[in-house]
């Protein structure tokens, strides 16, 4: 085993929690991510696969908000799916030995900052910062957007004041402060 | 400008990058005797329509589709919106 | 003597009182004032000063469309120029300014101006400023500029904030007056998402400024209650305050929310002012009817206004303008205005009306005639009245109210270019057939102008934009009078009679310019300035265009109107900007290491939106060319690390994963073994390079490639685009994974020996040669990819790992450095390193250049199509004498050799059509001791030795230079091989 120590998108030893009165960001770095794409002429068995793991294949715009493993539609015969860390470090191997030469699996766990925001001010935040039509979405719902110029998921679970959003890691604190700045303006 | 995914439904233009005239979907074949003519007039020769066009736009901040999107540079009215990948096996391109 | 014009009444909290100044001196007001109704109770009729003559001027009007009575709010940095005082909600302790004056409101010195107005007609600075030609700059330029303009700027930063939204909707209902407040009713009702946006700090429009009656309330009580029961529906958002300023595409809607611009300061945290984008397939514009002024000589003093004016001053402020008030009408509703104030107690000095069939009255007086002139220097004293019998009266009042007919609100209707369409019974333009898609138009703005008339429109709108059936619900009883007008645009025989207040545009300046040859009503607006001030000429338009038609002989929808363009009314810029300005203008990313470099004392570069250590300064170090130096030398001696994680890299896998590579590069990867990297070229399909990068196959069916760092996202974009569009059949898949790995340059001799410390495998020279890649372990366990390819041209690797893991690998890295002296490099020694080694990078591959340019044109493969390859054989890419890159140094090793500079050959004419070549990049190379450089040469190949000019006429360079090749050090490559 070897000792190396992550640190988080925002470059903490733990994740960061900013609370307001309505409102709470938290920075999420318990989630393994890897994205899954359908290899042509299998997408059959590529399907089979995730309907095994998720109990069902996510559809266009929607997740499967499943336990330990989840996934949401990213794309045409495209998926990103996640898992806690803790137990799925290794995701996209195991994804990988699951799917064999039915998918191209990419490791994506370093590629993105995860916020879930909570409160009954949640949807006021989210009309600050993106297009998405937050409050007509339900739970498993997920639009890619822009926020302050970073494409971002969106992805609303099923607490109904709860929603996650996947960001570029790299630019983890700029959108960290613009969330900040959202949750100033509505609390 | 509202763009109607064919999978995601009305998205902001905002999410999007323009390219242009779809006819780039039709590059020549290279191995043509007139290739360099066709190609030449396939990088430069593009009508700039006053009405409806065909275009491409690539769903960047989405789910990294290319789109045709047969709009009217008059009126913004968007006919229609297909994914380019269709269009393309539909005008016999393969591997 | 304070508020001596105060009534009783209206829709302020006359409990409350809140203190406030203007140019320095106190007044008092009440909760639910203006500024300008403020004012007027206190007796402030004089608010401001014309644009060019600097005429004194009060308010025009009770709303936005103001053109007069423009202000300057609070001080210090929170100065605001330019607000309408009819449109700012009075606060305790409001700060407020005339301005464009010289001197004191009164006592303007550049009321001058007026005096010369012969001179100053349509035209003037067109005709007058003409000649001499070096006086412009010097003379009329700077003058012109001190006189012009109104407001003036804090020039400090805006202390406050702004955000931008998002907002989705059925129905958005513009304008909450009778019309738009009976739709939200009738849509709220059916369950629809409405948002009710309204500019006004109150609901309800014209409701709370007139006396009708809703059923058995008063039209103010039903918009109360109307707006209690909506503001209990969770379908419905209110949205006061609130402009609509834009009604673009596709049903999207712009519009501007003025949270705080009530207060003194927005609380701790809250924005100013928020603009939203909302998205909705349906709206109904209910924004209203703007009445329009009658010309007449002298018809700007202050005191004259527009008779609905004085009567929302009258029953929604319980303000006058003054005690004694005339009345000028060529409509009924004038007459409204006589009979709300006669019956507030003011005095109706008597009603003007041009028409010969004039409504009649016991409470006062009311003449056929017109105001032919008025008197007063600072304030409306007497109006001069022709009878229609030709006889004169002199009426002595302070106020007027004028009364020219009712124009529909039509602006959001023409944001599409739609155009509307004459109305003869209301003498006015309204909505034409082609509205926004989606738009419907109810009450006022599409004609109706009475109440009854616009609940009834307001619900058969909603009924439409939703798609109910059947009867319209039922709706409270109301005022349903006709309009009964006679158009009358000016008096016959005036000259100063203003239409633009706020741009000094007169009757005579629009026929002036119609002598001039002026057709065209857009030439028209732009020759007279007619429409053109912060208003956009809502009161003045239609007076210039009946006129203009007038004077052609034509109709007035022949002329037609101008284009309206959003935003309806004046919007901040800092709206536009939103939170994206100063350190968040833009978002920027930060590499795996930057943690730790901070630490270092880096100093950072932005590269796109990345912060990439440009160098790390030492102790001692005075400036930065002994930090780059330093490190360049260390590297080439033991070793350097350099974060490179910001190169774009691309996940490409399918089984025609290398066929695919084989499309977007030149060169060929068919045949390129798992385990190694290739360095591939990039063509665009005109042959221009595009980029260039290394694909490394870490299996048969799965290659990462790298891109350069600025053409990350392009080059993704790019290849997404040959996959779907040109090869769809392809089985292959691309993701980006930029950020997911954190990726080092370990580069120098002893870089193996440093690496072989953490990795968990043998990486000797055989094990593991130039050009090898794959997947290992480190520190006993950590998945990475480690791959053999140098940009330094010495023994290197990169390795990735996760980015989660990235702070530790390089703290592990300099912990296992240590006894080599490994040395963290930045952007600067980067670019150094590969100068000298000759690689190409952004500056080579700069969008005109060819492979053959590069001294790669051997590299683009015959045997194979790729993108490009076909018209990079064009003949005129492909000339003997193309430019190639070379390398330049000085004859005299203490001359610079500054990029942008231009090759001259030795003896020949120095100047561009004689240009050779040019310099891309240069650096000083501390390896040699002198400035080197890489740039582009005619015939380059061939030239090696020749001594030639370097020139910049512009920087003042010229120094002899000798073209050598462009691989400054090691050019057999035995150091990265080693």
């Amino acid at each position: 085993m070897h000792d190396l120590k992550t640190v988080t998108a925002l470059g903490g030893n733990t994740p960061r929690v900013d609370a307001f009165a309505h409102v709470t960001i938290s920075e999420n770095d318990g989630v393994a991510l890897a994205s899954v794409a359908a290899r042509m002429g299998h997408e059959k068995k590529c399907h089979q696969v995730l309907k095994k793991l998720l109990g069902a294949v996510p559809e266009v715009g929607k997740a499967v908000l499943h336990d330990p493993e989840a996934g949401f539609w990213t794309g045409p015969d495209q998926w990103m799916l996640g898992a806690p860390r803790d137990t799925h470090e290794l995701l996209a191997d195991q994804l990988k030995s699951l799917l064999g030469d039915a998918a191209s699996v990419t490791e994506q766990s370093g590629a993105w900052v995860c916020f879930d925001i909570t409160g009954p001010a949640m949807p006021d935040l989210c009309e600050r910062v993106c297009a998405v039509p937050i409050r007509r979405m339900q739970a498993g719902c997920v639009q890619r957007t822009v926020i302050h110029q970073l494409g971002c998921f969106v992805i609303r679970c099923v607490a109904d004041d709860h929603v996650r959003i996947l960001g570029p890691r790299a630019s983890a604190a700029s959108l960290h402060h613009t969330l900040l700045d959202a949750a100033c303006s509505v609390a | 400008m509202i763009i109607n995914h064919p999978l995601l439904g009305p998205r902001d233009s905002a999410e999007f990058t323009y390219m242009g005239d779809a006819r780039l979907i039709d590059r020549p074949d290279p191995q043509s005797d007139t290739a360099a003519q066709e190609f030449f007039a396939y990088g430069y020769l593009r009508d700039n329509p006053a009405g409806w066009h065909e275009e491409l736009w690539f769903h960047e901040a989405g789910d990294r589709s290319w789109l045709v999107v047969t709009r009217n540079t008059l009126t913004h009215e968007i006919s229609n919106v297909a994914l380019a990948r269709d269009v393309a096996r539909s005008r016999g391109r393969s591997k | 003597m304070s508020q001596i014009n105060r009534l009783t009444g209206g829709q302020i909290d006359t409990d409350k009182t809140y203190k406030f100044t203007f140019d320095g001196k106190s007044y008092t007001g009440h909760p639910g004032d203006t500024l300008a109704s403020a004012l007027l109770a206190n007796g402030v009729r004089l608010m401001g000063r014309s644009f060019k003559y600097h005429r004194p001027r009060g308010p025009l009007t009770a709303g936005s469309e103001e053109p007069n009575a423009l202000v300057e709010l609070r001080s210090g940095a929170r100065q605001e120029p330019n607000t309408r005082a009819t449109t700012a909600e009075l606060f305790d302790g409001l700060v407020s300014k005339s301005q464009n004056r010289l001197g004191s409101l009164k006592f303007d010195l550049l009321s001058i101006n007026d005096r010369f107005s012969n001179f100053l007609t349509a035209g003037f600075y067109y005709k007058t400023f003409m000649w001499p030609a070096a006086f412009w700059e010097k003379i009329y330029e700077p003058l012109i500029r001190k006189a012009a303009g109104l407001g003036s700027l804090s020039l400090q930063d805006d202390p406050d904030v702004y955000d931008k939204g998002f907002l989705h909707c059925d129905l958005l209902i513009i304008g909450a007056g009778p019309a738009g407040l009976s739709a939200a009713l009738t849509a709220a009702r059916r369950g629809a998402d409405v948002i009710l946006a309204d500019e006004d700090f109150r609901m309800g429009g014209r409701l709370n400024s007139e006396t009708f009656a809703v059923g058995d309330q008063s039209g103010a009580e039903w918009a109360a209650a109307t707006v209690g029961e909506l503001s209990n529906m969770p379908n419905v958002r209110f949205m006061n305050r609130t402009t609509v300023i834009g009604a673009f595409d596709h049903g999207i809607f712009g519009a501007v929310e003025r949270i705080s611009d009530h207060l003194p300061t927005p609380a701790e945290g809250k924005p100013r002012q928020v603009l939203w984008r909302i998205y909705t397939r349906q709206s109904i514009l209910a924004a209203g009817a703007i009445e329009r002024p009658i010309a007449f000589e002298n018809n700007d003093r202050p005191g004259i206004m527009l008779a609905s004016a004085l009567r929302t001053y009258a029953n929604r402020y319980a303000v006058t303008a003054d005690k004694r008030v005339a009345i000028f009408t060529n409509n009924d509703d004038g007459h409204r205005t006589a009979a709300d104030l006669h019956a507030k107690g003011v005095r109706i000095a008597a009603v003007i009306d041009v028409r010969p069939d004039i409504p009649r009255s016991t409470d006062y007086e009311v003449l056929q005639g017109e105001v032919i002139d008025t008197k007063g220097r600072l304030g409306l004293t007497f109006a001069e009245v022709r009878l229609a019998d030709g006889s004169m009266r002199t009426l002595e009042c302070g106020a007027l109210g004028v009364s020219g007919g009712w124009n529909p609100n039509v602006h959001l209707t023409c944001h599409q270019r739609g155009r509307p369409i004459w109305n003869e019974t209301l003498a006015a333009f309204v909505p034409g057939g082609t509205l926004p898609p989606g738009m419907s138009v109810a009450g006022a703005a599409n004609g109706d102008l009475s109440t009854a008339g616009a609940l009834r429109g307001g619900a058969a709108a909603a009924k439409k934009a939703l798609g109910i059936k059947g009867r319209l619900p039922a709706l409270p009883q109301s005022e349903d009078a006709p309009v009964n007008i006679t158009p009358f645009w000016y008096v016959q025989g005036c000259s100063r009679a203003w239409l633009d207040q706020q741009n000094d545009v007169t009757v005579k300046d629009i026929k002036l310019s119609h002598q001039e040859g002026f057709r065209s009503v857009e030439h028209l607006k732009r020759y007279t300035t007619l429409g053109m001030a912060t208003d956009q000429g809502k009161t003045s338009n239609m007076g210039g265009l009946a006129i203009m038609a007038e004077m052609a002989g034509k109709t007035i929808p022949d002329v037609g109107t101008t284009i309206f363009r959003p935003p309806y009314t004046p919007t901040a810029i800092a709206a536009f900007a939103g939170r994206s300005r100063g350190a968040a203008f833009h978002p920027t990313r930060l590499t795996p290491s930057h943690k730790w470099a901070t630490e270092q004392g880096a100093v950072f570069v932005e590269v796109g939106n990345w912060l990439r250590a440009q160098w790390f300064p030492r102790a001692g170090e005075t400036t930065w060319r002994q930090s780059v130096d330093r490190e360049v030398l260390a590297t080439r001696k033991s070793v350097g690390i350099c974060d490179v994680t910001t190169l774009g890299k691309i996940d490409v896998q399918g089984s025609d994963a290398a066929a695919f590579l084989n499309k977007i590069y030149c060169n060929g990867f068919a045949k390129l073994a798992v385990g190694k990297v290739r360095y591939g070229l990039m063509l665009r399909e005109d042959g221009i390079v595009m980029d260039d990068g290394t694909a490394a196959r870490l299996a048969p069916d799965h290659f990462v490639v790298t891109t350069t760092t600025a053409n990350a996202l392009p080059v993704y974009r790019h290849m997404e685009f040959v996959r779907q569009c040109l090869f769809p059949d392809m089985d292959v898949q691309l993701i980006s994974t930029t950020e997911g790995w954190a990726q080092y340059a370990v580069a120098g001799p002893n870089s193996r020996k440093l690496l072989q410390k953490i990795v968990d495998v043998d990486i000797s020279n055989e094990a593991f040669p130039f050009m090898a890649c794959a997947n290992i372990t480190i520190c006993g366990g950590l998945r990475t990819r480690l791959f053999r390819i140098s940009f330094s041209g010495e023994l290197a690797y990169e390795i990735a790992v996760p980015t989660a893991y990235g702070d530790a690998l390089m703290r592990r890295i300099m912990e296992a450095g240590a006894e080599f002296g490994v040395t963290p490099y930045g952007t600067e020694a980067l670019g150094v390193l590969r100068i000298e080694k000759g690689h190409a990078t952004g500056n080579e591959l700069n969008g005109t250049t060819t492979a053959q340019n590069l001294g790669m044109g051997r590299m683009v493969s015959k045997a194979k199509d790729s993108i490009g390859s076909i018209l990079s054989e064009r003949e005129g890419l492909n000339r003997a004498d193309d430019l190639r890159l070379v390398g330049i140094k000085p004859v005299d090793p203490e001359n610079p050799v500054p990029a942008g500079a231009h090759l001259m050959d030795a003896d020949g004419p120095v100047d561009a059509s004689h240009s050779q070549g040019y310099v891309t990049s240069a650096c000083h190379s501390p390896n040699l001791g002198h400035a080197i450089a890489l740039g582009f040469l005619k015939d380059g190949a061939n030239r090696l030795g020749e001594r030639m000019r370097l020139v910049s006429p512009l920087t003042g360079v010229d120094v002899e230079i000798e073209i050598v090749s462009a691989h400054f050090i090691d050019p057999e490559g035995e150091r990265l091989r080693a």
